[in-house]
């Protein structure tokens, strides 16, 4: 399972990194003092207990009550997680963030692969455009939604002006109008914005394939889409797994582009889960309800972790 | 610092370094080089797009049937920013600020928890590391809600302090992943001849650690500054004030106020403005983003 390392080896190109090391060098290394190092560590424990522990704990207890932005709370029982079930405000968010996904996903996925298949090699040039690849990447989300608000406007964006210099003049519909518009819009943004992200990742992950099994398949006279079905695909499970977990981790917690981009428009079609809790808890101001929201939604990625989480383990245990 | 994995980035030091071995040559050099400036052109066209609008004339950013160039430039759009809100100059002010105190904050903690994390054992310490991979989990949206709460309880609501202690803190786990594994990297022998040299914890940090750790830390601030400086959602929720809003909030206004009839050309400059220091940045120290977003493998 050599091809699996790449997170470990990676994190910096040597071995010495590897949690095994440090775990020696702490037994065996000179007399450690528990004070010293437990001061060492106390100011980022103690921000962590405020601004995280302290928030979480609050927000099991706030699920259970009916808590207002002011005055009294009281206690509701699970009625916030059965009112939840039942609602369309949320049960339609949850919907639609399924469906960004199923499509964002793949799409980062195909694009990644893609991109990364074709500037890993060292040649003249692949350098350059790995970095323009890469380029909207370090883009805030917001700014690249309302970078993109605009590229697609009908009246003054660029894109629907190439298309008519091309002919296709009946694109003048705003396409964020509809709900597949809208959805296809943000999607296309994001495709640009992250794609970078995921070619990075899957660029590791092919340099860990040794080189000898492509010399080897390429001698048995193995054609490209075979040489990508039997070698590459397989060798880069992994990294296919990681970049699924990590890229519907966070188009689960979609918000800021459809915050900027649609405003959940059309007739609130366009509302994720991250969106309707936000609406429930700042504009409703119904707290509790908000929380117990908030708790499922941390529950959901709490199970997507803990596989990241044995996927990356296996891969250091080889 | 330079690593397989962030060597092929840092474009021009490789670009023409070692020719191609026959075998990576999938597609002839021709198609190869036009898919390439293809895609190339895809990524990199709608900010450039961008950036020749914001110094069009407002007029022309306004007009129908765009052109691609500006007929004459102006700064006219940039200028427009001051009259957005309490002026632009209050938030870039603000997010510099929100943006210094996050990188200086998450160094100083990442790289001393780091430390402790690293070559020191104590109590409790496997059920705090424990916590903090939670954190990796359950990020700052899913616990938005009772966040808020507890903020405005300690009096750091709709305050710049207490949006840059919160992103300090969500920025800790990543930022402590990196740390320790730089402070793992440090041989044991040099460790053990400054203990006989009679070294303190604190002079071991400071002059034996801190130098050989530099690399972590440079990719730590990085990644804590593009964090504070793009983040949107804590600081909408978490800021009232239109006078306290960070660079990204503060585009809201450039749509809310004048819905209906949006200012291109201004918006175009806003985006420029709170996009380009992240461009540069990119530019100088690329190398250390994709080390460090390699070494996370998250994010």
């Amino acid at each position: 399972m050599a091809e699996t390392k790449e997170i470990a080896v990676n994190s910096s190109g040597r071995k010495a990194l590897a949690p095994r090391s440090s775990r020696r060098s702490r037994r065996s290394g000179p007399r450690r003092s528990q004070t010293v190092g437990a001061l060492w560590a106390a100011p980022a424990l103690i921000m962590v207990a405020i601004f995280f522990v302290l928030p979480v704990i609050y927000m099991v207890y706030m699920s259970f009550q009916n808590w207002p932005l002011l005055g009294e709370h009281t206690f509701v029982g699970l009625r916030n997680y059965t009112d939840a079930l039942q609602d369309p405000r949320f049960l339609e968010p949850v919907k639609f963030t399924l469906v960004y996904t199923l499509l964002i996903v793949p799409a980062l996925l195909v694009a990644g692969l893609g991109m990364a298949s074709l500037v890993k090699a060292k040649r003249r040039g692949s350098g350059l455009f790995r970095t323009l690849f890469f380029l909207p990447v370090v883009v805030g989300f917001a700014a690249a939604g309302y970078l993109w608000l605009w590229f697609v406007n009908p009246r003054v964006g660029p894109l629907p002006q190439i298309l008519r210099d091309l002919g296709f003049g009946t694109l003048q519909d705003p396409w964020l109008g509809t709900t597949s518009g809208a959805l296809l819009v943000v999607c296309l943004m994001v495709l640009w914005k992250f794609s970078g992200f995921t070619m990075l990742l899957f660029m590791t992950g092919m340099q860990t394939i040794p080189d000898d099994i492509v010399e080897a398949a390429r001698v048995d006279g193995a054609g490209r889409w075979r040489m990508l079905r039997s070698i590459t695909l397989p060798l880069l499970r992994r990294t296919i797994a990681l970049v699924v977990i990590l890229t519907t981790a966070g188009s689960l917690l979609a918000f800021d582009q459809f915050f900027v981009m649609t405003r959940g428009g059309p007739n609130n079609h366009t509302i994720t889960v991250v969106y309707a809790i936000y609406r429930q808890s700042f504009s409703s101001f119904r707290l509790g309800y908000g929380a117990a929201l908030s708790v499922m939604l941390a529950l959901v990625l709490l199970v997507i972790s803990a596989i990241q989480l044995r996927l990356l383990r296996s891969d250091d245990d080889d | 610092m330079t690593t397989s994995a962030t060597e092929p980035l840092a474009g021009a030091t490789t670009a023409s370094s070692s020719p191609a071995s026959p075998r990576n040559r999938l597609l002839p050099a021709s198609a190869w080089w036009i898919i390439c400036t293809c895609l190339a052109i895809l990524f990199v066209s709608p900010l450039l797009i961008s950036l020749l609008s914001s110094l069009k004339t407002p007029a022309a950013a306004q007009a129908e049937n765009p052109t691609l160039l500006p007929d004459q430039f102006s700064t006219e759009n940039y200028q427009a920013l001051q009259g957005v809100g309490v002026g632009i100059g209050s938030y870039i002010t603000n997010s510099v600020l929100v943006a210094l105190g996050t990188v200086i904050g998450t160094v100083i903690l990442a790289t001393t928890a780091g430390y402790g994390f690293e070559k020191y054992g104590f109590f409790g310490r496997r059920t705090a590391f424990m916590v903090i991979i939670a954190m990796l989990m359950i990020p700052f949206q899913a616990v938005v809600t009772p966040l808020y709460i507890v903020l405005n309880k300690l009096g750091l609501h709709n305050s710049l302090t207490g949006l840059t202690l919160v992103y300090i803190t969500y920025q800790l786990p990543f930022a402590l992943f990196v740390m320790r594994n730089a402070f793992a990297a440090v041989p044991l022998a040099l460790e053990e001849a400054a203990l006989m040299d009679g070294a303190s914890s604190v002079r071991m940090f400071r002059q034996v650690m801190l130098p050989l750790v530099r690399p972590g830390v440079i990719t730590v601030a990085l990644f804590a500054f593009f964090a504070a400086w793009n983040e949107f959602f804590a600081a909408l929720i978490l800021l009232n004030d239109q006078s306290k809003y960070t660079l990204p909030v503060a585009l809201t206004l450039l749509q809310g106020s004048l819905l209906g009839q949006i200012s291109w050309g201004t918006l175009q400059a806003g985006v420029m403005v709170s996009m380009i220091p992240c461009v540069i940045i990119y530019a100088v120290l690329q190398r250390y983003y994709v080390a460090g977003m390699l070494s996370g493998g998250i994010k």
